[in-house]
């Protein structure tokens, strides 16, 4: 049983002016084998945070803490947050020109198994895993995520899931750009990496037809770089019917008083 | 820096040395004063259009007359039995045919040097493995001229490894030639020790329907200057002239390319890439294409990448395109200088990977198009390594 505890985290990125404070005090406490929606508008901070566990250099963190099982994350360099467990699939995932895809996949999976992975299981591994999220096998050739569409990188991004198998997840968007089918692969690919009930998912989503397929055990909502609500999935109906207006209103007027 | 603005092109004023016939318009970077005559030449201060990038202080009087001879470059030729090898003097009728000197210091070299190595690939031979030219220099503090000449008879194809070790003053004129019908690879590798200076001329000629293609690897050297001219002879020519580089601290590489189409029908392609790293590391590139009036039908392009590792270092881009005829199927230049890209190192340092891995996964992603390309496994693996080392010498 794993946990992941974000207590009262801030951060701020520099701005071309000035150092421009973005989380404001998040807490939020996940579990394996748990699911948590997290939802709010645009510009709210959500990709901030995603970031901020994943130890972006561009966002610093000012006060608060991260913990994995205890361990204090902000302390790690960035790969080894990922070697510790955790993994961050981006909102806009990055092009590593001149960098294949299957040479990226191997280097990954050597560095977070610790050993590397013995090349012909890796091989069937790899095309399994590739078959599943109906990505071609031509893709391995291929730089990373360069040229790549948006549904195929968010795609990907499901793939290093799979592969990498880590303790926790952060799902930035990845629904976001998907058609139905797609989004449909994508779920199952998700909902393949939480079945064995040791996993813990964060999902930053801002539409809940991805929660049909994925079932979120919470959802939070976010506003202006912190949790203000936290309920179960009905939340989400909510949301969906009425928006966020209600929150950035009890926000607005919270910090008023 | 983007494109380069045409300006004065060096030292002028024609006289009974000079090649090419015409006077020059004084904007013209592409057609090029050339003199076997180093007096034709004013001794550059720096600040010519042909010199401004170069540290002249750090030539040690190759361009000024005061760098006398005082050793040799020890040249060895190994590979394919097929291939002849020559010792020639001075007067050997072949030297200087693929172009003249044009600029002082190859003026230099072309008097000074007393003997020369030319190596053939006689008609119609298929070389069975990459024939290895490798060049010593004369030894730390002495100086040396050399004279090169690779030369690849009618429907031969060979693969060449010209490969400068060692240290010293060199001042060097190399002349490629890819007669009719020729298949030429040549992988040029300057691994020189870090106290060597090295200022080459290579004069490329290629003859009707041949296929030229060039890899410059710049690695070693406390500066290296390479000018590197590409003419036609005749229709069908294709060049492709590819370069890496790698300067770290201290080092000035420059590399110079003209592509100058005088008949029709010819191709061209130049694409360098470079990498620096450490404080007062410099490289330049300047990519001139010349497209004749006669040479309708000329399809060419440039592209020069650099990739700035560290605060503190330099690099100059400067392409540029002269069009004397509509009539072409392409022409077109790239120049880009971009900081290491801290999104791509966070991506895979996301995924686990430490981060020298990931800066070394980057770099090498960097040049790998290029590499990748090389047509000698154990002359690319080399590179491979090298490159690796100079990313773990900062140990970042
Ligand atoms: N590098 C940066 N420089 C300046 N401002 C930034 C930077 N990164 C984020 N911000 C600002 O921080 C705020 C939060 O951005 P963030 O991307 O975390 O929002 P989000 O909740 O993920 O939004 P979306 O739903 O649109 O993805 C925004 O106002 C954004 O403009
Ligand atoms: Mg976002």
């Amino acid at each position: 049983m794993a946990t992941l505890e974000i207590k009262d985290l801030h951060a701020e990125v520099d701005t071309e002016e000035e150092s421009k404070e973005i989380l404001t005090g998040v807490n939020l406490t996940v579990r394996s084998g748990e699911t948590h929606a997290f939802m709010g508008p645009n510009g709210s901070g959500k990709s901030t945070l995603a970031y901020a566990i994943a130890g972006h250099p561009k966002y610093r963190v000012t006060a608060g803490s991260v913990l994995l099982d205890g361990e204090e994350v902000l302390e790690m360099s960035v790969d080894e947050r990922a070697r510790a467990g955790l993994f961050l699939a981006m909102q806009y995932p990055v092009e590593v020109p001149g960098v294949s895809m299957s040479n990226f996949l191997r280097s990954a999976a050597t560095a977070t198994r610790g050993e590397a992975p013995q090349i012909r299981h890796w091989v069937k591994e790899v095309k399994q895993a590739m078959n599943n999220l109906d990505i071609d096998e031509s893709f391995s050739e291929r730089s990373v995520n360069e040229g790549f569409s948006g549904g195929e990188k968010k795609r990907h991004e499901i793939l290093q899931l799979d592969l990498l198998k880590p303790t926790f997840a952060v799902l930035d968007e990845t629904d976001s750009g998907l058609d139905v089918d797609a989004l449909r692969v994508v779920s199952d690919g998700i909902n393949r990496y939480t079945e064995s009930g040791d996993k813990g998912v964060l999902l930053i989503t801002h539409y809940t037809r991805i929660l049909k397929h994925v079932r979120p055990d919470y959802v939070h909502v976010f506003v202006g770089g912190q949790v203000v609500e936290s309920g179960g999935p009905e939340l989400a109906d909510e949301l969906e019917e009425s928006g966020y207006v209600r929150f950035t209103e009890k926000k607005e007027a919270a910090v008023q008083s | 820096m983007t494109e380069s603005t045409l300006e004065k092109s060096g030292p002028h004023g024609l006289d009974e040395h000079s090649h090419g016939g015409t006077a020059v318009p004084q904007s013209s970077r592409g057609h090029r004063f050339t003199s076997y005559d180093v007096e034709a030449f004013e001794v550059p201060g720096g600040r010519e259009e042909d010199w401004r990038f170069t540290p002249v202080k750090r030539l040690h009087g190759l361009h000024d007359g005061s760098a006398a001879a005082t050793g040799s470059l020890h040249v060895e030729v190994g590979g394919d039995s097929a291939v002849r090898v020559e010792t020639v003097g001075r007067d050997d009728q072949r030297l200087g045919t693929a172009g003249a000197p044009a600029d002082r210091v190859a003026a230099q070299a072309w008097c000074s040097f007393t003997e020369a190595t030319v190596v053939t690939v006689p008609k119609d031979t298929q070389t069975a493995e990459p024939i290895t030219v490798t060049v010593h220099g004369p030894g730390k503090g002495e100086t040396a001229y050399g004279h090169l000449q690779l030369r690849a008879e009618p429907l031969s194809e060979s693969v060449v490894v010209l490969d400068y070790r060692g240290s010293g003053v060199i001042g060097e004129n190399v002349e490629l030639i890819a007669e009719d019908s020729a298949r030429l690879s040549v992988i040029t590798i300057h691994d020189f020790s870090d106290d060597a200076t090295q200022v080459s001329s290579e004069h490329v000629h290629l003859g009707k329907d041949a296929v030229f293609r060039h890899f410059a690897v710049t690695l070693g050297g406390d500066l290296v200057r390479v000018n590197t001219k590409v003419t036609f002879g005749d229709r069908g020519g294709d060049a492709d002239m590819l370069g890496v580089y790698f300067s770290d601290s201290g080092q000035h590489l420059e590399h110079r390319l003209l592509m100058d189409h005088a008949q029709p029908n010819c191709r061209s392609n130049v694409t360098y890439k470079g990498a620096l790293q450490g404080d007062s590391a410099r490289s330049v590139w300047i990519g001139d294409v010349l497209i004749q009036a006669a040479a309708e039908g000329t399809d060419t392009f440039e592209l020069n990448r650099n990739l700035v590792l560290t605060e503190g270092a330099r690099a100059d881009s400067v392409p540029n395109l002269e069009i004397e005829t509509g009539e072409i199927v392409g022409a077109g230049h790239a120049s880009a200088i971009g900081r290491f890209d801290d999104e791509q190192l966070f991506y895979l340092q996301a995924r686990g990977i430490p981060y020298d891995q990931a800066r070394r996964l980057v770099v090498r992603g960097f040049f790998g198009e290029i590499l990748q390309k090389i047509p000698a496994t154990d002359v690319r693996e080399r590179l491979e390594a090298a490159i690796d080392e100079e990313l773990a010498a900062v140990g970042a």
